[in-house]
């Protein structure tokens, strides 16, 4: 489904993803694993095209989307879900998933799919999205990416700073959209929270994926989450 | 005349100054705001408005009121599409940097007001009323196109409100102006809508030019006042606060027009540029801005 390629990528001149592959494919989950710095959240911003692959190819489905303007990548189908939510804070909750439906002009019966999910945000409409709690914030980030029908959603640390039955809420709509063959790249710090949903794990450390390891092979002390992720 | 009369007069002229004022202001509000660009080319804006109002009066045949009506829509669109232009061939490509989009805009209102200087000429040309009737009141008659400027500002003044708060396109442009690289990731093509914003921000001040060049005359130089005004209006409103700009359109139109008539014009403006400098020193967001971070 998605296939990242020797990709190179920074910010000015500074180098933060070097020669970085993977791929993730219809129905899989992938969880991106590495330490503070180790180059996640820029490589999913490569993915949108928001940083620039100065090296290496970017693959969707056959369609190479690496040479497009950040604003078309969405409409190939790509949901994003960033670190820290960056809802549109001064918009009400519909507004916010308004723009969610126009990235690929859905109409109102996605909406409503997508609200089904999450109840909660459909009694908070009308409500500035600043002014929700975090757990509601973080729903209202996932919903505006799913209205866009993605058939590859990005998750960058979505379980941050939220309390259990939150992250367990996320968990279920991960594997729901799984089951419908969604390709889901999962940016997660927790160990637990990573095996509960993966396929399979990637290890990043200084910008390129040192390992790649099917999920159910793995013990919470497994020596990988103490290598690359310090816990 | 009495003093109630008088102040009554001085008033109204104070409104006719301030829905001009809004108008032109919200246009450079809505610039910053959106796009973060300090526009010091929005005067030229102004000025090619009233200019282009004047060759559309010498060529459309027939009687004032069906020139004034096409200057009315024609003159607006011809300045967004060469703020549009603009903006794509010049200032995106400075990645919109604050300083050199300053620069740059200094360097387009040079070209505009010398183009306008080759192909007008330097005299100062007055432009027929569309209409031609005075209100009279007990005390004093007023020009009832005057009055019509005011109602006109208001209407496309409510008409930018709707657009922003309640179209898709007003609703594209507010997620762009929080957020750019998100409103990216959903698809909003920024380009695009800061080419429109742009656009839309010099077609306002076309309106507000075409609507007082039968008060006023057109000139190659007439951007400078509007611009200094309009500046004062959103720096005491608050940067990129439509609703701040508004109201302080609103005083200083009116406390303009009160103070030049009991007083002097010059007065009038160096007690606005007092008042910037008080508002700056006290509240520097403006009344009615956001603290930036
Ligand atoms: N906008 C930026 N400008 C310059 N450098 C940046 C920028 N954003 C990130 N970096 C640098 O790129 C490197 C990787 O950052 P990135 O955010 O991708 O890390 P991460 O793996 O997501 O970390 P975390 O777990 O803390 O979210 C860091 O060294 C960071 O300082
Ligand atoms: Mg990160």
């Amino acid at each position: 489904m998605l296939r990242l390629d020797g990709i190179d990528a920074g910010y000015g001149a500074v180098r933060v993803l070097r020669g970085l592959t993977l791929s993730v494919a219809a129905g899989e989950v992938l969880c991106v694993m590495g330490r503070n710095g180790a180059g996640k959240s820029t490589m999913l911003k490569t993915i949108m095209g928001q940083v620039r692959a100065t090296a290496g190819t970017i693959d969707l489905d056959g369609t190479r989307i690496d040479p497009l303007p950040a604003h078309e990548v969405p409409r190939h189908g790509i949901g994003y879900v960033p670190q820290g939510r960056r809802l549109f804070g001064d918009l009400t909750v519909a507004e916010n998933i308004e723009i969610g439906l126009m990235t690929r002009a859905r109409d109102a019966r996605v909406r409503d799919k997508v609200l089904d999910l999450f109840p909660r945000l459909r009694e908070r409409m009308g409500q500035i999205s600043r002014t929700l709690s975090g757990g509601e914030q973080q729903m209202l980030a996932i919903a505006r990416a799913l209205c866009l029908e993605p058939k590859v959603l990005l998750l960058d640390e979505p379980t941050e700073g939220l309390q259990p039955s939150m992250i367990a809420l996320i968990r279920d709509t991960v594997v729901a959209l799984k089951s419908t063959g969604v390709a889901t790249v999962l940016v997660e710090q927790r160990v637990d929270a990573a095996l509960s949903v993966a396929d399979r794990i990637a290890f990043m450390t200084g910008g390129s994926v040192a390992e790649t390891v099917p999920a159910a092979g793995l013990h919470p002390n497994a020596a990988h989450f103490a290598a690359y992720v310090g816990v | 005349m009495d003093f109630g009369p008088f102040l009554l007069l001085a008033l109204m002229e104070g409104l006719v100054t301030a829905a001009v004022l809004a108008l032109t202001a919200s246009g450079l509000s809505l610039v910053f705001g959106i796009m973060r660009v300090v526009n010091v080319a929005h005067g030229a804006f102004f000025m090619l408005g009233a200019v282009l109002a004047w060759f559309v009066s010498e060529w459309v045949p027939g009687p004032p009121a069906l020139s004034f009506a096409v200057a009315l829509v024609i003159c607006p669109l011809i300045v967004g599409g060469i703020a549009a232009l603009a903006d794509t061939v010049v200032l995106k490509r400075l990645n919109y940097e604050p300083e050199a989009t300053i620069v740059a805009t200094i360097g387009l209102l040079y070209i505009l007001e010398q183009a306008a200087l080759s192909f007008f000429g330097p005299d100062a040309r007055p432009v027929p009323a569309p209409l031609n009737f005075r209100i009279q009141l007990p005390w004093f008659g007023y020009s009832g196109y005057k009055l019509a400027v005011v109602v006109g500002a208001a209407l496309v003044l409510l008409a930018v409100w709707l657009i922003l708060k309640h179209t898709r396109a007003g609703l594209v442009m507010r997620a762009t102006q929080i957020d750019r690289d998100t409103a990216r990731a959903f698809g909003i093509n920024v380009d695009r809508v800061y080419a429109g914003v742009f656009a839309m921000g010099a077609g306002l001040a076309a309106i507000a030019a075409v609507l007082i060049v039968p008060i006023q005359q057109a000139h190659y130089l007439m951007g400078g006042d509007p611009l200094l005004l309009s500046f004062i209006v959103v720096i005491i409103g608050g940067l990129g606060s439509l609703r701040g700009t508004l109201v302080a359109a609103l005083l200083i139109g009116l406390s303009d027009g009160v103070i030049s008539t009991f007083f002097a014009p010059t007065l009038a403006k160096i007690i606005a540029t007092l008042v910037v400098a008080l508002v700056l020193v006290f509240r520097p967001q403006g009344l009615f801005g956001k603290r930036m971070a």
